[in-house]
């Protein structure tokens, strides 16, 4: 089930191997400001672990990490 | 006689406070330098065929996408990495019985098929080296997986430094005019040792 959270940015990183998912998260929280929030679309099933690791060691906020069908829905707040 | 006094004058006792005062102290203080610090990372890549270019900036560009501070150091064939023109990596089956030989077209089926090609064959077939060279570039493409120059791009956006080691700049004949502008500096063992000692994690590629 995919959280419903309100969100600045979406990204639609379907398609992308490892470790495109999580550079792309970087550069798209890069362009936002403290607080907002992205939302991430992968299919790829490493980014489930790869994005949390990421936002533990960044310190942004992993608000939610779901699974719809074969795509992987993150929303994560910036730091 | 107060509390204070009977401190004072038992020195085993004393030392004990004091001494679970400076572990509680030690703990806090270490713990909030290991917070404080930014990791951070030294690569040594000294391959370029096209396969083993992926290593050193697939982890270059995570470990800075994670914050860390990144720095490699390319010697020997990992220059190659460094050409403004990554378009001829190459990667051969012959001498690596450990590669894969799959076609990235077809059904499902006939892509997982690994075609068994004696390296007699395909050390004189000529062109062979291009043929599994696009075969990879093609699978790689298909799985979503980056192109060599798509990490790189991403490694220098985040800042990761690049290092060419001189010596084998001049062993080569190659030229500055060879590498991207992005090089942060040609240099030696000696300039990047002390860089390496003072990271985190150190990587021989």
């Amino acid at each position: 089930m995919d959280a419903v959270i309100d969100h600045t940015t979406e990204l639609d990183a379907r398609g992308l191997n490892c470790p495109l998912p999580v550079l792309k998260t970087r550069t798209a929280l890069k362009a936002l400001s403290t607080g907002d929030v992205l939302k991430m679309i992968s299919s790829d099933a490493g980014s489930v672990n790869d994005i949390e690791a990421f936002c533990t060691q960044t310190g942004h906020g992993l608000l939610s990490s779901d699974q719809l069908g074969d795509d992987y829905i993150f929303h994560i707040r910036k730091a | 006689m107060n509390k204070m006094t009977a401190i004072k004058t038992d020195s085993d006792k004393t030392r004990a406070e004091f001494d679970k005062w400076f572990d509680e102290r030690f703990e806090f203080k270490m713990k909030e330098m290991a917070e404080n610090k930014t990791p951070s990372m030294a690569i040594i890549a000294t391959k370029g065929t096209l396969d083993w270019a992926y290593p050193p900036f697939i982890l270059a560009s995570t470990a800075a996408a994670l914050g860390w501070e990144v720095s490699i150091f390319f010697t020997f064939y990992g220059l190659l990495l460094l050409k403004k023109d990554l378009s001829d990596l190459k990667v051969t089956p012959v001498g690596n019985p450990a590669m894969p030989m799959k076609m990235p077209f077809g059904s499902e089926s006939f892509q997982n098929i690994n075609w068994p090609i004696p390296n007699a064959a395909s050390s004189v077939i000529p062109g062979f080296e291009n043929l599994a060279s696009s075969l990879m570039r093609q699978t790689f493409k298909n799985k979503g997986v980056a192109s060599i120059d798509e990490l790189r791009e991403l490694s220098l956006d985040a800042d990761v430094s690049m290092h060419a080691c001189q010596m084998t700049v001049d062993v080569f004949g190659f030229s500055e005019n060879d590498f991207i502008d992005e090089v942060t500096s040609y240099c030696g063992a000696a300039s990047f040792l002390p860089n390496a000692q003072k990271s985190d994690v150190t990587l021989f590629i």
